[in-house]
């Protein structure tokens, strides 16, 4: 043991089914599930897991000394996200805009610039089915994710880790990806789908991680997505198919791999990834 | 009385932008010696929250009205802090909002 293999599921697109993958797959790999998605982590709905241990994730704010600031705004013109601004005789700080980069204590001639501590978040740790499960959990109305994301994949146990990652392709997604040891790509076979679908394989490609791709919601066996990959060589790892029963499943907060049918796709999906991206 | 408005054009002429954090052009009016100039909104091309710099900006011309379409509530919040008037105009000639605000006062 003491090896740590992170495998970051991400999308592009929202909605195509991460969530679905990765808790049924951390389920059948005997994995911990890491829920990444701070900002509407989901996972905990179908994995059910005992919370043990709820952690807080803090972050640097600054704070002005009315006394010793002599009103030279040398931090507000430095602010590159306009978090501090000139009020009457006094600095306003916008704290959610604050990306804690310590800056404006530099630039202060005065001193008069502290930093005081914030909870943004939290990290909750659990046990389901003899699984550990993590997740990050942003409060409501905070917009800076990424401090909360580097906390929790940055301690991640030795193990193999499915992280669930935020949709898009955003800062959420490219800092979880900087822990990904391979990543799997979920798609639908539909514009949108492939749209975003090429936005992640850049993304991917551009941080030189090895990927397959899961096609969710597959009604014809010959679709764009497949044509895609094909023509690109990338490894469809596994085919879910379009069909009622695994949305009246996932609505009622049920995992697929209860049903025996299902239960072979993770199965398999297990098996390629081991094959394919564990194995290089 | 300082005021600002935000424009779409350096003219007066020009149509106001409705936008505060991302207009064009801010037109600094001053009531008492019917002075009229032009400065250039440089927060426009900001990653995010051009709002407050665009507040930050025309706070430093020490204006005392801000006259614009839209206002967002972080800007506004800067603005309200530095006890400054926020009106809210129909997208009309820089012009025809000077008039209609001397009439008002």
């Amino acid at each position: 043991m003491g090896v740590r293999i992170n495998i970051v599921v991400l999308s592009g697109k929202g909605g195509t089914g991460k969530t679905l993958v990765s808790t049924n797959l951390a389920l059948i790999m005997k994995s911990n599930y890491v829920d990444a998605d701070v900002e509407e982590p989901n996972g905990f709905i179908f994995l059910k897991p005992k919370i043990k241990n709820i952690d807080n994730v803090e972050v640097d704010i600054p704070s002005i000394n009315t006394k010793l600031c002599q009103k030279c705004y040398k931090c507000v013109s430095f602010c590159e996200f306009n978090a501090l601004a000139i009020v009457k005789n006094d600095i306003l700080v916008f704290d959610k805009l604050c990306h804690s980069c310590g800056g404006c204590k530099i630039v202060c001639p005065f001193n008069a610039i502290s930093y005081k501590k914030k909870t943004i978040g939290i990290i909750e740790k659990g046990i389901s089915d003899d699984i550990l499960c993590i997740r990050g959990v942003l409060n409501v109305g905070e917009m800076i994710s990424v401090p909360l994301i580097k906390e929790l994949l940055g301690n991640l146990e030795s193990n193999i880790n499915i992280i669930d990652s935020a949709p898009g392709t955003s800062c959420n997604v490219v800092n979880t990806l900087n822990y990904a040891n391979c990543a799997i790509l979920v798609t639908e076979p539909t514009e949108f789908g492939l749209h975003d679908l090429k936005r992640a394989v850049a993304l991917v490609e551009d941080l030189k991680i090895p990927f397959g791709v899961v096609v969710n919601r597959v009604i014809e066996h010959n679709n764009i997505i497949k044509k895609y990959c094909e023509e690109k060589k990338i490894k469809i790892l596994s085919e879910i198919n379009y069909e009622k029963k695994i949305a009246v499943l996932y609505s009622s907060g049920s995992l697929l791999i209860d049903d025996e049918n299902y239960k072979k796709i993770f199965i398999n999906l297990s098996k390629k990834i081991k094959e394919h991206l564990l194995c290089n | 009385m300082k005021i600002a408005i935000s424009s779409q054009g350096k003219e007066k002429d020009s149509l106001m932008d409705s936008r505060f954090g991302r207009c064009q052009y801010f037109c600094i009016y001053n009531t008492e010696d019917d002075s009229f100039r032009v400065i250039a909104n440089t927060a426009i091309n900001s990653n995010s929250s051009a709002g407050i710099e665009a507040a930050n900006l025309v706070l430093k011309e020490n204006i005392d009205i801000v006259i614009t379409g839209n206002i967002g509530p972080n800007a506004n919040e800067v603005l309200k802090r530095s006890n400054k008037k926020v009106f809210v105009s129909e997208m009309k000639k820089i012009s025809e909002i000077i008039n209609e605000y001397k009439t008002i006062n």
